[in-house]
């Protein structure tokens, strides 16, 4: 039996930027408890001398040559911005500091 | 003019495109006839969250170049549905999701630049589960769409207004997603044929991102030979998606028409997956299966038992992967450069970002998304995400082993006939074992066909499943177009022609209604 | 709130210093990391309007995809053979997931596990003539964010901005980067062996091609982590990570300036935490930014719209075989090519300059000239301004200007004037002199004139000088100058005026 809390549902949440209702963290909390039960055979299963695959097939090297391309225009990046200065995407006060 | 526009509709994708090639039908009448359609029965299927207003004005154009003589490709002029899912200049492109409402892209799908290419006519979008994170279309933010055989029952998903609109005669064609069966499934309960490619077949560019290490987009039709058509077009490298496959691909068109016309399986290796026939599967799913055998049987083919033992683990592999992947993909919709906003004076950007997201997202992508934030998380990506992609390689090896003894694989499509609308929707568990057949196909990225194989006891279709090799999605077109001339010989057309006619306005109402086993 | 510091020397009597750094270095390639949008640290694109080199991959749309940079894979092998490390055979992006307003997909795509070059060494020199040997942990490939502006609230800084605005143009550029091993053992040097690491990156990518290298535009950004432990102390202390220090000299002083700070808490039986903390150049001080939380879970996975780097031995002894020359060794060699005394290269050195010297001897001085000019005039003005000296002006403008003046067509007065244009952006050296009509009178005859006339007006140093007296002939000479507005050439003048006065 998994045991996800609700403070861990909550740190989850601020992970990824969802304001969650505390019902909302309610049923999560007993969802994803029983969703991780659920799938946690996976554990089991493959030992350390299976290779994961991140990618159905196997390819490497696929690159693209220097040359510029086709850009936006300002009217086609701003048509669906929530808010704009006609230049610049605007957003309001920024609590946290870049990474 | 009522009667010409139902029969329109009415014929299968390849018979249109003929007809109108050969000037017999102009494509703004084909397109008018399933705007007809679409506007006759739409208000009760809901396939569409958006009718292409310039349709008409694109047909028009087509029509003209072909007056003027100009060289078009076969299927020029016929119309076509497209999922959501994709990016389309001048049509909202919202996968589903409130939180993209109204967003209409400054750019085209590479699939849906190629249809247009070959000059295709967008009759519109259609609706899909939230960001296709669903087995029933009813976690779209726009609302459910019905299955066109029963309105009362789900039409699959995530693709469901695209299967929908096909089995309800409202598109000819129509293109989908594929991450864990969003085509095969819905396919197989609305009675029509889908296809999800060889991974990398078809391009992702432009296709909005569930999981982008199982997303596919492939054809949705009501014939074998008219997902071909369409696969045509839209297969082959694209140089803006890296995951694209650069290789020469056969015509799949040759192969559909060559296996329609052989009548036979003679040396075909058949496979039935011993895991995907098993307990979750309905008896009358279990009893069309076993007919359906009997008829490759029958055409030549020998049919053996395999096993794919790691597939018990696949459910949960899937549901690891998809919702860590998903949960980075959908980071981007955090209403600083499009979507919903939802805004406070005084909030800051990571309060406004939070509440956007909260307000835009529906419940069952904020499980996936949380999930998923938690599948990757520190201390648990080794035993969650890192153990999911192990599993992902024992599948593979069972599908390397299995196709080293048959040519194909095949399973029903789907565990049950179409469920009713909100009967699994509070239980995510039960909704997600739903994909336990189709799901192997996208660990692995193999090419998978779903194609009908009867009805089952409630009238409802009941769909098959061909697998192939990677890169061999040729095959599942070839054995594919037999298999579906042998079983609509023995019904006396395909399965699409039986389905209820829905209460059709413009039909004048002819609302046969099949009611047992159609194979029996 | 000032921060208490140590006195230097006592702080390194009492603890020793382990650094560790973070360079960022743009790459110069036509476009962007994963995508064919225009790349602004290309020179073609400098200067863009906001949000005008920008495709659906730049904005992170929705169906966008990224595709890697074929130049952008090439610049980075050489970058890491240049730092001395292995090439991984095969490597992989990773998503780095974080939300800010500047990463338009809210992941970064970079490398975690799998970088493209692991285990180098960098060799400097300091001005002691020490040798010191920077070990390289790895250098991997990533992308850059877009830019904010913030706008409202007094300092135009994140605090108190009542909004911001985002310009993605940059998100995207591609990166590279480099990040040390601790460093041990730098001591009393710590500051300049910063200050010199940094410059060993700038002079390396420079001798690439593969980046303008300009701190000040950004093209180069480092982070710098300081942390110190008790003399005798096996255990390591707390670090703190100084971030986008953009100058050279700020490198030197942030470092300093963390050491002092650090000493004087630990001193105090204080503790370090464990933080970002910002540069000021105006104060010359460090404030706290974001602590290390459990909000640092980035929930790295590898990137899987992107398939792995696999760099053929082939192309790697090929980016080999081009590599110049590493930094000491170049530094030897310039020195003797240039003829410069110890005291004249080491000034070179320690101003940071040997690259434009080094450029301005390219574009055609003699060096002695190139040098005079940088350590000189230029280094006056730089300092006087508290910025880089390779920020005022292009060393083809330097060169250009000894030309004028080797050409006689500016006098060394003038061509200090022309300077000055340059610095104000008016142009090259010949377009500021044409503007400000500043031009060495060579008309004989208008020379003589005003000699004559200069001699009339003052008789008794005429006398002076007709008795032998020669250096009274100065008060004439400035006299002719004076009236000539500065345009003469005094040496010419000089001539003249003994000339005249002995007719
Ligand atoms: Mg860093
Ligand atoms: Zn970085």
């Amino acid at each position: 039996m998994s045991e996800i809390t609700r403070e861990q549902v909550q740190h989850l949440a601020g992970l990824a930027r969802i304001a969650l209702t505390d019902d909302e963290v309610t049923s999560l909390t007993t969802e994803l408890s029983q969703i991780v039960d659920a799938i946690a055979t996976v554990r089991e299963v493959a030992g350390d001398d299976v290779p994961a695959t991140s990618h159905p097939v196997p390819m490497a090297n696929v690159l693209r040559a220097d040359e510029a391309g086709e850009t936006l225009t300002h009217a086609e990046a701003f048509a669906g911005a929530p808010s704009h200065d006609g230049e610049r995407f605007r957003v309001s006060a920024i609590l946290g500091e870049e990474q | 003019m009522e009667q010409a526009a139902t029969d329109l509709t009415r014929l299968a994708g390849h018979e249109l495109a003929a007809r109108i090639a050969s000037g017999d039908v102009s494509s703004v009448e084909a397109t008018q006839a399933h705007l007809d359609r679409i506007a006759a029965v739409d208000g009760e299927l809901h396939a569409f969250l958006h009718v292409n207003d310039g349709a008409l004005e694109q047909a028009r154009a087509i029509d003209e170049r072909r007056a003027r003589g100009e060289q078009l490709h076969e299927l020029a002029g016929s119309p076509v549905a497209i999922k959501d899912v994709l990016c389309t200049i001048g049509m909202p492109s919202t996968s589903g999701s409130r939180i993209l409402e109204g967003w209409v892209p400054p750019y085209d799908a590479t699939v849906v630049a190629r249809l247009k290419a070959a000059g295709l006519v967008a009759l519109g979008k259609t609706n899909m589960d939230e960001f296709a994170m669903g087995s029933s279309t009813e976690h779209s933010a726009y609302g459910p769409t019905r299955n066109p055989w029963d309105p009362e029952r789900i039409p699959g998903g995530s693709g469901g207004g695209s299967a929908a609109a096909v089995a309800a005669f409202e598109a000819p064609f129509a293109v989908g997603s594929d991450t864990g069966g969003s085509i095969r499934q819905p396919a197989a309960v609305t009675g029509t044929v889908g296809v999800k490619p060889t991974y990398g077949g078809v391009s992702r560019y432009g296709a909005i991102a569930l999981a982008s290490s199982l997303d596919q987009v492939g054809p949705v039709t009501r014939t074998v030979l008219d997902s071909a058509l369409i696969h045509d077009v839209i297969g082959g490298h694209d140089p803006h998606d890296s995951t694209s496959l650069d290789r020469e691909w056969p015509s799949f068109t040759a192969a559909a028409r060559e296996g329609a016309a052989s009548g036979s399986l003679a040396g075909l290796r058949v496979g039935v997956v011993k895991e995907l026939d098993s307990e979750g599967i309905a008896p009358d799913v279990q009893a069309r299966f076993q007919e359906t055998v009997q008829v490759l049987t029958d055409a030549g083919a020998e049919v053996v038992e395999v096993s794919c033992p790691s597939f018990e683990y696949s459910v949960a592999a899937y549901y690891l992967i998809l919702p860590a992947e998903a949960s980075s993909n959908l980071a981007r919709f955090d209403s600083v450069r499009f979507g919903l906003r939802v805004e406070q004076q005084g909030q800051t950007v990571e309060d406004v970002m939070a509440a956007s997201r909260e307000a835009g997202f529906g419940p069952e992508v904020k499980r996936r998304i949380i999930l998923g934030t938690y599948a990757l998380s520190a201390g648990y990506y080794d035993a969650y995400y890192g153990s999911a992609q192990k599993v992902r390689t024992l599948i593979q090896r069972d599908f390397d082993a299995a196709f080293e003894q048959v040519d194909l694989l095949i399973s029903p499509a789907a565990p049950t006939t179409a469920f009713k609308l909100g009967e699994k929707i509070n239980d995510p568990l039960a909704m997600y074992v739903n994909d336990i057949t189709t799901i192997p196909a996208n660990l692995a990225g193999i090419p998978g066909m779903g194609l009908p194989m009867g009805l089952g006891d409630d009238g409802m279709p009941v769909g098959l499943q061909l697998l192939a090799p990677m890169f061999e999605d040729e095959r599942l077109y070839r054995a594919g177009a037999t298999i579906e001339a042998l079983l609509a010989e023995r019904w006396g057309g395909i399965l699409t022609s039986r389905a209820p006619a829905l209460r059709d306005a413009a039909s004048g109402g002819s609302s046969g209604t099949s009611t047992n086993g159609a194979a029996a | 709130m000032k921060a208490k510091l140590m006195d230097f020397d006592k702080a390194l009597e009492l603890f020793e210093p382990v650094l560790g750094f973070e360079v960022h270095v743009e790459l110069g390639t036509s476009t962007k990391m994963f995508s064919a949008a225009p790349n602004p640290a290309h020179p073609e694109f400098h200067g863009a309007e906001p949000n005008t080199l920008i495709d659906p991959l730049s904005l992170g749309l929705p169906g966008s995809l990224p595709v890697t940079n074929e130049t952008a894979v090439r610049y980075s092998i050489s970058l890491g053979l240049a730092l001395g490390c292995q090439i991984a055979t095969s490597c992989r992006f990773a998503r780095k997931n974080y939300f800010y307003p500047d990463t338009p997909k809210n992941y970064q795509i970079s490398q975690y596990d799998e970088p493209i070059a692991f285990e180098g060494a960098v060799e400097i020199e300091l001005a002691s003539g020490r040798q010191v040997t920077v070990p390289i942990e790895r250098a991997h490939m990533e992308e850059d964010a877009g830019k904010l502006t913030h706008v409202g609230g007094s300092t135009g800084r994140i605090q108190g901005a009542e909004y911001s605005l985002v310009d993605y143009n940059r998100a995207g550029v591609p990166l590279v980067e480099i990040v040390t091993h601790m460093i041990f053992g730098a001591e009393h040097d710590a500051p300049e062996l910063a200050r010199a690491y940094v410059g060993a990156i700038r002079d390396i990518v420079l001798s690439l091609g593969i980046s303008e290298a300009r701190m000040e535009r950004g093209n180069l950004r480092c982070d710098a982590n300081v942390s110190l432990r008790p003399r005798g102390s096996q255990q390591l202390g707390t670090r703190t990570e100084t971030k986008n220090v953009n100058s050279m000299r700020s490198v030197e002083r942030a470092v300093r300036y963390e050491i002092q700070r650090q000493a004087a808490i630990l001193a105090d039986g204080g503790t370090i935490t464990q933080e970002t903390r910002h540069w000021h150049e105006d104060t010359g001080e460090t404030s706290p930014g974001r602590p290390k939380s459990d909000a640092d879970d980035y929930r790295y996975f590898p990137e899987p719209d992107l398939l792995p780097v696999e760099p053929s031995r082939e192309l790697v002894e090929e980016l080999r075989a081009a590599l110049p020359e590493q930094p000491v060794a170049r530094k030897r060699r310039l020195k003797a090519e240039w003829g410069f005394s110890d005291l004249e290269f080491q000034d070179v050195v320690n101003g940071d300059m040997l690259h434009v010297v080094e450029a301005t001897v390219a574009a055609g001085a003699a060096p002695q000239s190139a040098r005079k000019w940088w350590t000189g005039e230029i280094a006056r003005v730089a300092n006087e301004r508290g910025v880089e000296a390779a920020s005022l002006v292009e060393p083809a403008h330097v060169a250009e200007l000894q030309r004028l003046i080797d050409e006689r067509t500016l006098s060394d007065r003038l061509a200090r004037q022309a300077l000055e244009g340059v610095m104000a952006g008016e142009g090259s050296p010949a377009e500021v002199a044409e503007a400000r009509g500043l031009k060495v009178v060579t008309d004989e005859s208008a020379l003589v004139a005003a000699v004559d006339e200069a001699l009339a007006a003052q008789p008794d140093v005429l006398a002076k000088i007709r008795d032998g007296k020669v250096q009274a002939a100065g008060a004439v000479i400035g006299a002719v100058m004076k009236a000539m507005r500065g345009q003469a050439d005094a040496a010419r003048v000089r001539e003249i005026v003994l000339e005249r006065a002995a007719g």
